[in-house]
């Protein structure tokens, strides 16, 4: 079934699956960080194989270079030490692995068919900044205005979480 | 050159780290963890997302990705920040101690 694929894919799958894997199971969340930019990384070598260029840029940028750098400066802001590791069962785990692994079968089950009326090869030329942005900004003109008004709006609502209130600082809450 | 992967193997694998995706949010405690599985399980859809565009030819799958991107950013900038908030409160990342609404 896998012996008649073209080696890069089944490298990148490996390192995608395996990084997933790690971050969920590493239990230093810093590890946990690395390991996620790494299969970003690998995400980012499958959409040149789909000859999707423009994402394959966009998702470094805006996932490995800005979301994940936040992630990391949280983390060492937060300085987490050893008590606030979360405390595991192993039923909480076989359930989350067992609603998982229904979800997957579900799933693969559904998309038996899905395959089946799109091109054999990958359509060359599709994901050049040019043709992405003549359909970007002419038919999706609007929704792409849209985003920058909630980009503002998350913008200032960080900025107001993240600030300390010095107001009601008396009444904190204890537990 | 890479002319022989089939869409079925692409769906397939994005299946499979959304599957680990929704396992880390299920099984891990700690919220840090928790939001990374949401970027992972966004990550998964947009691979599904562009591969279904790329074999289509239909440039419209792309944009989505990139509106998809739009809110994974905005949703990491605040969720990071009310995180911030609950830990200067609390002291703790662990959301099983957040059930103050349990009544």
């Amino acid at each position: 079934m896998f012996s008649n694929l073209p080696i890069p894919f089944l490298v990148l799958s490996f390192i995608t699956i395996l990084g997933a894997l790690y971050v969920v199971t590493s239990k230093n969340p810093i590890y946990s960080v690395l390991a996620l930019i790494l299969t970003f990384f690998s995400i980012s070598a499958h959409y040149v194989l789909l000859n999707a260029q423009f994402l394959a840029i966009v998702n470094l940028i805006v996932y490995a270079g800005a979301i994940m750098v936040l992630f990391l400066f949280v983390l060492m802001l937060l300085n987490l030490n050893k008590e606030a590791e979360p405390i595991k069962s192993n039923l909480w785990g076989i359930a989350a692995a067992v609603s998982a692994g229904l979800l997957l079968l579900v799933l693969t089950a559904s998309f038996q068919i899905a395959g089946e009326n799109v091109a054999k090869n990958p359509v060359e030329g599709l994901g050049l900044v040019k043709s992405l942005g003549q359909v970007l900004f002419t038919r999706f003109l609007v929704p792409f205005e849209l985003s920058g008004i909630l980009f503002l709006a998350a913008m200032v609502g960080a900025v107001l979480l993240g600030k300390r209130d010095h107001s009601s600082s008396k009444n904190e809450i204890i537990s | 050159m890479f002319q022989s992967i089939d869409i079925s193997h692409y769906i397939y694998l994005s299946t499979v780290i959304f599957s680990i995706g929704l396992f880390g949010v299920l099984f891990r405690r700690n919220a840090i963890i928790l939001l990374m599985c949401i970027e992972l399980m966004l990550n998964a859809v947009n691979l599904l997302f562009t591969a279904l565009s790329t074999y289509m030819g239909d440039a419209d799958g792309q944009i989505f990705v990139f509106f998809i991107m739009v809110v994974a950013a905005a949703e990491a900038a605040v969720g990071l920040a009310i995180l911030v908030m609950v830990y200067r409160n609390t002291r703790k990342t662990d959301v099983s101690f957040l059930d103050k609404l349990k009544g």
